[in-house]
């Protein structure tokens, strides 16, 4: 990675109001009167089964879907202004099925819309041998190759590589990593993670898999339905689910249950240098992370673990994350 | 052999004519097939009626359709390749068409997000996708137009076809042979060319 990359993209917000898609041929609609906010730079997670509404409301953003009511606004712009093809361009997309073109090689697959936008070639050479080091591949060894010739994983690492090209300010991904192993899928959602942070893309991430909303979202908005169950962060998703289906989605993925049988002595930081003083929260070794997420939930930022007096080390929502997505695995 | 030893160049003649009929047809064949392929796989009331009246012009027998054809355009090379044109399109409207419509949704829904018009996902993604089905049909095209284009020589569109109609009309089987020869060697040749290059691209595309 170069030092450039940093200033490279700066997100864009996305404002959904009221929107409404009925597919042609359904008695009912497939989003039903949606509202978000996403901010600028953010990482959004629409969560929910399939059929819950979230990916035609993802293809909303990029007018794939159009909607029968309501708008959607891209960093202040009604999205239905002007050429599909000229919002598109701006805003990445990643699917699940890869969707990579088996003509074409794999730089040719991620300079597809530098092309389209008319970029110089040397621009096009120099920012595909830059997307494929920021994605982790080296691009002596992958940039002529076909994706018939790469993994799942390293095919999708191409996708996200393509969907970054024109250096968007919205990234839209479509369960990207349900197609893949539970091992790379983690080492995708760290790359998504990492990506986020250095270029600071807002992002738009549907899945159906609890413990990945968990793990990456800054925010998750659960979708039943076509409606919008709970928008909230991650802790209190998993801590106070607003209603009964919440609950039973996460009942369904054993999370809960997995917070209760893991210990604090495993999933803390160590040492107690920035340990919380006397008063603050803190909890023995031995107590489950369903107990630690209760202190968190009332405010603590740490939650310290202390035995016979000595801090051990400390627990904050990132631990808990990372034991939830290490006992999914 | 006596023929085929006293008049070579006559044989060399009659083959060029004939590869020349079927090129100039297969090529038009195609120039008018792509269009229509791709209409008939983007619009299927208007797709189905094509294909419907492409079917009706296949059943005709094929020395009928030359007959049909003299009453419109006279006899001679252009009523010939007028009727190989037509006899052709069935097999390759369908394949286009065949070929795009097996395109995976996820190649044309990433053409789209990415930012393609439908023109540029058509030609970028998707015909280059069909491409080996769309070889298949040209490779069946050029093997039944090699064999219709024996007949054009009744309607005096020259080809092969002159070299079997002498044959039999004076009795001279090893004329007729010659020319029936001839003919079968280039449909395999031409066979064989596209069976190889609809291979290489049906690998190249990930198929097998």
């Amino acid at each position: 990675m170069t030092a450039t990359q940093r200033n490279d993209t700066l997100g864009a917000s996305v404002g959904i109001r009221d929107v409404a898609v009925r597919y042609p041929g359904t008695t009912h609609d497939a989003v039903a009167g949606v509202s978000l906010d996403v901010p600028a730079g953010a990482l959004v997670v629409l969560l929910g089964p399939s059929g819950c509404g979230k990916s035609t409301l993802l293809r909303t953003i990029n007018r794939l879907v159009v909607p029968q009511r309501g708008s959607v606004e891209v960093d202040g712009r009604d999205v239905a202004e002007g050429a599909p093809e000229a919002l598109r361009r701006g805003i990445g997309y990643v699917i699940q099925a890869v969707g990579l073109f088996p003509h074409l090689s794999v730089a040719q697959n991620i300079a597809v819309v530098p092309e389209l936008l008319g970029w110089e070639t040397a621009a096009i050479v120099a920012r595909v041998d830059e997307l494929l080091g920021l994605v982790r591949l080296d691009p002596e060894r992958y940039r002529e190759r076909f994706p018939r010739e790469l993994s799942g994983g390293e095919q999708q690492r191409v996708g996200v590589a393509r969907a970054l090209a024109a250096r968007p300010r919205v990234l839209l991904m479509d369960e990207p990593f349900g197609a893949v192993d539970a091992i790379v899928r983690q080492a995708l959602q760290d790359e998504t993670l990492r990506i986020h942070q250095a270029l600071g893309t807002t992002i738009l991430f549907v899945t159906h898999d609890v413990d990945e909303a968990l793990r990456i979202a800054d925010r998750i908005v659960v979708m039943k339905d076509g409606r919008i169950e709970q928008d909230d962060t991650p802790l209190h998703v998993l801590a106070k689910p607003a209603t009964p289906y919440v609950a039973a989605l996460l009942d369904a993925h054993d999370t809960v249950r997995r917070l209760q049988l893991l210990h604090a002595r495993d999933a803390m930081l160590p040492g107690g240098a920035d340990s919380p003083g006397p008063g603050a929260s803190s909890v023995a070794p031995d107590e489950s992370l369903r107990s630690v997420l209760a202190h968190l939930l009332d405010g603590a930022e740490r939650v310290a673990v202390i035995e016979d007096g000595c801090t051990l080390g400390s627990i904050s929502f990132a631990e808990i994350r990372r034991a939830i997505a290490a006992s999914a695995a | 052999m006596n023929y085929v030893l006293r008049h070579p160049g006559d044989i060399a003649w009659r083959t060029l004519e004939h590869v020349e009929l079927v090129a100039i047809a297969l090529v038009i064949a195609c120039a008018i097939a792509l269009p229509l392929g791709v209409l008939v796989a983007r619009k299927r009331r208007i797709g189905d009626a094509i294909l419907a009246a492409l079917n009706i012009v296949y059943t005709i027998p094929s020395l009928a359709i030359f007959a049909l054809l003299i009453p419109l355009f006279g006899i001679g090379t252009f009523t010939a390749i007028v009727a190989l044109v037509a006899y052709s399109q069935m097999i390759l409207v369908r394949n286009v068409a065949v070929g795009l419509r097996g395109v995976p949704f996820a190649l044309t829904d990433a053409a789209r997000g990415l930012g393609m018009s439908a023109w540029q996902s058509l030609w970028r993604v998707e015909l280059p996708q069909a491409l080996p089905v769309i070889l298949g049909g040209v490779r069946l095209a050029t093997i039944t137009l090699i064999a219709l284009a024996t007949l054009a020589s009744w309607i005096n569109a020259g080809g092969l076809g002159t070299l079997i109609l002498y044959g039999l009309q004076h009795d001279d089987p090893i004329r007729a042979l010659a020319g029936s020869v001839i003919a079968a060697l280039l449909a395999i040749a031409a066979n064989t060319g596209f069976h190889v290059l609809e291979r290489r691209t049906a690998i190249e595309r990930g198929g097998h």
